[in-house]
């Protein structure tokens, strides 16, 4: 293949090469599996917020009839987290809970109801400890003894930041406006489907198999081996397919151990599905997050400086918050030009579910602050919302003040685009009272630039073995979570061999079998597999042209692979690829080849660089029509049209799916959604009482797909999983106020937060729902860093950058 | 996932048998419908009966028929998709068809019966949770505990009469048929419920629900039910606006309305009514008969969205409910 020849499968609107298994119902989830002499599993969660744990007794469990094996925290005390700088979770807590639902103890028995009913049979006694249950609360002095974790800088403070770009004083001082603003974004859940499942297999020849719905098997294989204390060696994990993840699925969870430790202990393979209860508990979803930012602009309305706070609230454990927190402070530069930025953010322990990344991870809580606050700034200025974003954006192969390099950026394209279909510049301010339309961008990498823990090793790989018989298999540890990265490992082999999707066998998931790939996380694995499955196909590729060559007498160079074919590129003369097979093996052997990447070395000089740099970025712009009740306040989300740059479409009807599955999740996060919690209890942990969309609430989206073709990316492709969801959030809070003219500032928009604006603004006042302020706490000293200006081209930088077309 | 406790299930063939089977295990029997309210109820152990007694296959128990008077007559066991879709329900008593049509969803209006919806249990968000969270929170005085969490100081139980039909019926006039082992009586469908979360339901244990009794519309007569809930399926009301009146001779005349779901019980706005009756339609009439629901209406703090939003509302849909009857809602919408 070479420029000349048309990509025949990229591209190409195809159906998931697992749609019908799935659809079928034949798909093997991870509660699906029954083995023989399996036994249930349930974990006992704390009742209480916060306290220490007297003494546990399980006699009364024991004596169970159908109880088979009894854990607590003491068979594993080994702490384990996701991130090498956060261990500080056990299994089974051992003497201190920090949640309700904080798991202490755990059971097998011979069926569901006997293990529901034996956890009931264990007494634990608690000594209770005073809490903490929000930001402010956890900014609080305590004790000692009563601080959550005994780690972390300070009381309950886990993790703080303070780092600066360029002169942010200096440039705010001379600039012809300044504009500040506070905003509250707040916690939501995954809401996959699928409970999380695992079940674990102890062997006679003693070895530990889990099949458990992970987006990480690679992570929670190191974890386990670490808590079992066992040779990773002797462990096998193999990632179900997940029935959605969303971020939900991306730590090591107790369930997990628990599992693996009763089947240990009992003999017996052991299964845990958590209830949809239990999923709300072990949560790890969006942090809530309260915001302050300032911007300084010229008087063309460009920001000349940023200076943006972040108060995290991160729950009881570690778990991503670290990266998390830095992520709240990561993008803002990469959408538009900001020459000078501050960041300050700061993670709290609570004792509330431990959160973690969801779609956007620590990205949709400051774009919804961004956003909103240049609406309001290009009213102040007489500009139009879209005008003015565009006049600002980055450009294509530049560097940012904090370091991020930008590749490929269609963000212009994608706010042209929707701003004509929307016919924005005409609806804006001219509709009815009561009908609105807002606008907002975003970004999102394609992929961190780093892995979790420090390595130099490669994020992904793709093993290629061919049959004789001409089946290709492609083996990988890539996981699908309903986002399609089986058909994209597919597609990419077949367009490389001259194939169809469904003709490759895949063998994903699997840390027996199959060759790393770091996890479904951080919207990797399109661009980071993708490279990889490319690398490997073309190393076969070369061998069956070879041979191909000797075989017709011709130039390799002169032949393609194309519709199960080697043929010659002008006459079509050739062979098939199940007769080329033999051949090339005869002259090279068993067909196989490895493809790997590592994303070029992408980090700036700085302590917390590794957090947001990304090989390429996508991009997004939406706008929304809504109507307001103004006598209810519910807002209704009309119709939305959201443009994606997403380099290139690998399969435009799974990007049109991720759009609109991004902005779904985003609506009811707007609307709906909220954590709430009371003295530390879930107050709806239910899917009936905390509420999300369902169909009737889904509005009309037109989606455009934009593609920039990225250098990097495979064929051009960057990321769809989560950017779509960044823009919307702040596009319906600006179509509220075009349409009723108040501003809600803080997630989710409620109808009466709309009638209290409303009734705020009758009685003469700004007309506002949000935040007033942010606590005022020591930052301590900034983290200087020279900024790379945004003109300077990022090749300077980072001689690996590709520009598009240059393979 | 949540188990079911264990139980006995006794299916019946007629009304009678049913309550003779409850009869044989008093104290310990509940009567089983559709089911869409009590075995998730059961899973949460909010109910343990050791004996179902089921009524879902009684003799001619889902029939709805129209008598010769033009009243209906409602087998209790008829499911709510089969009252939303019936022509004769559609034209003569659409509030029945429009609150039938909004219970929770169409796989549940499918199995869920208008027997179970009129005594569907009352809820709470302190309530309807499972055992684990209700232990964590401390248990209530509705199933486990002694004291109210939404109103600590209360004597009483304030969880929320959820049902959708109870309202639009109400406001219908309709009675209900209660078979027990002393024998069968006819009450007014507002008579079966009472101020009280726990004993919402004047009926006694033993007393099946079998009919339900709708007297014939009256020339004019129009009814409607307006349903509040966050989403447009699965949700139980936050609201609900049951109403119907006639127009004669250009002024209404037997007015009802009927709140659900701000209350222990369906509240019937006596006042709402007297202030329509005998005058012409107008938006300051009908703004003034809303005034008088919300006065009415005392949703507390547990359910979903805050309570002063839902007694805010109550006077917005009331007259919008209201305009819609009396041909005003172009008017009212202009009004805003």
């Amino acid at each position: 293949m070479s420029k000349r020849d048309p990509l025949l499968v990229i591209g190409t609107p195809a159906a998931k090469v697992d749609g019908l298994t799935k659809s079928t119902g034949q798909e093997i989830f991870a509660d699906d599996i029954a083995l023989p002499q399996m036994l249930y599993g349930k974990m006992l969660g704390a009742t209480v917020p916060h306290a220490r744990i007297r003494s546990i007794d399980v006699s009364r469990a024991e004596a169970l009839p159908g109880v088979k094996a009894i854990i607590t925290g003491i068979e594993m005390p080994i702490k384990y987290g996701i991130l090498p700088v956060s261990e500080d979770e056990y299994p089974l807590e051992i003497d201190r809970v920090r949640f309700v639902g904080d798991p202490v103890a755990a059971v097998a028995a011979i069926d569901e109801a006997t293990a529901e009913e034996a956890v009931r049979l264990i007494e634990v006694d608690y000594e209770e400890l005073p809490g903490a249950f929000d930001i402010e609360e956890g900014l609080e002095p305590v004790d000692a003894e009563h601080r959550i974790h005994d780690y972390g800088l300070r009381d309950n403070v886990h993790k703080q930041v303070h780092l600066h770009f360029g002169d942010v004083d200096d440039a705010m001082e001379s600039a012809t406006s300044v504009h500040e603003g506070v905003y509250f974004y707040s916690g939501t859940n995954h809401l996959a489907m699928e409970e999380h499942s695992a079940v674990a297999q102890y062997g006679a020849d003693g070895r530990l198999t889990i099949w458990s719905s992970t987006q990480t098997p690679h992570y929670v294989h190191k974890a386990m081996a670490k808590v079992l204390s066992m040779p990773a060696s002797r462990i096998r994990i193999v990632a179900t397919p997940n029935g959605g993840g969303f971020g939900g699925k991306s730590d090591p969870f107790p369930h997990e151990f628990c599992a693996a430790r009763l089947s240990i202990v009992s003999g017996r393979p052991v299964k845990i599905t958590l209830t949809r209860e239990e999923v709300f508990y072990m949560h790890r979803g969006r942090h809530p997050v309260l915001m302050w930012l300032r911007s300084g602009h010229d008087a063309s309305g460009a920001i000349t400086a940023l200076d943006f706070k972040s108060y995290v609230d991160g729950g009881s454990y570690g778990s991503y918050g670290v990266a998390s927190t830095y992520y709240t402070g990561a993008l803002q530069t990469v959408t538009y030009k900001v020459p000078n930025y501050r960041f300050r953010g700061v993670r709290v322990f609570t004792n509330k579910p431990a959160c973690g990344p969801k779609r956007g991870h620590g990205t949709p809580q400051p774009r919804f602050a961004l956003e909103i606050h240049l609406d309001k700034i290009a009213e102040k200025l007489g500009l139009d919302p879209v005008a003015m974003r565009r006049s600002m954006l980055v450009d294509e192969y530049t560097m940012t003040a904090n370091h991020m390099r930008i590749t490929s950026c269609g963000l212009d394209e994608c706010l042209e685009k929707i701003a004509t279909a929307s016919d924005f510049a005409n609806l804006r301010g001219n509709l009815p009272y009561g009908k609105g339309i807002g606008v907002a961008v975003g970004s999102y990498m394609s992929g961190a630039g780093l892995p979790i823990y420090w390595n130099k090793m490669p994020h992904t790989s793709v093993d290629l073995k061919v049959d004789r018989g001409g089946g290709v298999c492609a083996k990988c540890m890539e996981i699908d979570i309903g986002q399609g990265s089986n058909s994209v490992l597919a597609m990419t082999v077949a367009e490389v061999l001259g194939l169809e999707p469904g003709d490759i066998q895949l063998v994903v998931s699997d840390t027996d079998t199959t060759p790393i790939d770091l996890g479904s996380y951080s919207s990797r694995v399109t661009f980071m597999m993708g490279n990889a499955a490319k690398e490997a196909a073309e190393k076969i590729r070369e061998m069956l042209l070879a041979a191909a060559a000797e075989k017709l007498e011709v130039q390799a160079t002169d032949l393609v692979l194309r519709h199960h074919r080697v043929e010659h590129r002008e006459t079509g003369e050739g062979i098939s690829f199940a007769d080329t097979v033999p051949l090339a093996e005869a002259m090279f052997g068993q067909l196989s080849s490895t493809g790997s990447y590592t994303p070029p070395r992408l980090s700036g000089p700085y302590k917390g660089s590794g957090v947001g740099p990304s090989p390429a970025y996508s991009y997004s712009a939406a706008a929304v029509l809504v109507d307001v009740d103004p006598e209810t306040g519910v807002v209704t989300p009309e119709r939305v049209w959201m443009a994606h740059d997403v380099g290139r479409a690998v399969n435009p009807v799974l990007v049109e799916g991720q759009v609109e599955g991004g902005v779904y999740m985003a609506l009811g996060e707007i609307l709906m959604e909220e954590q709430v919690f009371r003295k530390g209890l879930h107050k709806i942990p239910s899917m009936l009482d905390y509420k999300s969309p369902t169909f009737l609430e889904m509005p009309p989206v037109e989606t455009f797909i934009v593609e920039s073709i990225d250098g990097e990316g495979p064929f051009g492709a960057k990321e769809v999983g989560q950017g779509p969801l960044l823009p919307m959030p702040p596009a319906v809070a600006n179509a509220i106020y075009d349409a009723v003219g108040v501003r809600i500032d803080e997630l989710p928009i409620t109808p009466e937060k709309v009638v209290a604006a409303l009734t705020d603004l009758e009685q003469g006042g700004p007309g506002r729902v949000g935040p007033e302020e942010v606590p005022d706490i020591d930052w301590g000293e900034a983290l200087d860093v020279d900024p790379v200006w945004y003109d300077q081209a990022a090749e300077d930088w980072i001689p690996a950058t590709r520009r598009r077309e240059s393979d | 996932m949540l188990r079911l406790p264990p139980f006995e299930f006794r299916p019946a063939r007629s009304a009678e048998e049913a309550v003779e089977i409850w009869g044989e295990n008093e104290g310990r029997a509940m009567y089983l419908a559709g089911g869409t309210d009590l075995i998730p109820n059961m899973k949460r152990r909010q109910f343990e009966p050791p004996v179902l007694v089921g009524i879902r296959r009684l003799e001619d128990g889902r029939n709805v028929e129209t008598e010769d008077d033009g009243s209906l007559v409602i087998g209790a066991g008829a499911t709510l998709r089969q009252l939303a879709d019936e022509p004769g329900i559609v034209a003569d008593f659409a509030g029945l068809a429009q609150a039938a049509g909004q219970v929770a969803n169409l796989q549940i209006q499918r199995v869920g019966t208008i027997g179970g919806n009129l005594c569907v249990d009352t809820r709470c968000n302190y309530y309807n949770q499972s055992y684990e969270w209700r232990r964590s929170v401390g248990f209530c005085m509705k199933k486990d505990g002694d004291i109210c969490l939404v109103a600590p100081g209360s004597s009483k139980c304030w969880a929320i009469s959820s049902s959708d039909s109870a309202p639009a019926l109400i406001a219908l006039g309709a009675r209900v048929e209660l078979r027990g082992k002393d024998g069968v009586r006819q009450i007014e469908l507002g008579q079966l419920y009472q101020d009280d979360g726990i004993e919402y339901l004047t009926r006694r244990p033993d007393e099946l629900l079998t009919r339900v009794l709708v007297p014939a519309p009256r020339p004019g007569q129009r009814s409607a039910y307006t349903k509040i809930r966050r989403r447009g399926s699965f949700d139980f009301p936050i609201l609900g606006v049951g109403a119907s009146l006639r127009i004669e001779d250009g002024v209404i005349r037997d007015a009802r309305v009927v709140l659900g779901a701000v209350h222990t019980h369906p509240l019937i706005v006596q006042k709402a009514a007297d202030l329509l009756e005998g005058e012409t339609p107008s938006l300051e009439l009908l703004e003034a008969a809303a005034e008088a629901a919300y006065r009415k209406a005392t949703p507390l703090d547990n359910a979903d969205l805050v309570y002063y939003w839902r007694k805010r509302v109550t006077r917005v849909h009331v007259r919008r409910t209201l305009a819609r009857l009396c041909g005003l809602e172009a008017e009212a919408e202009t009004a805003n």
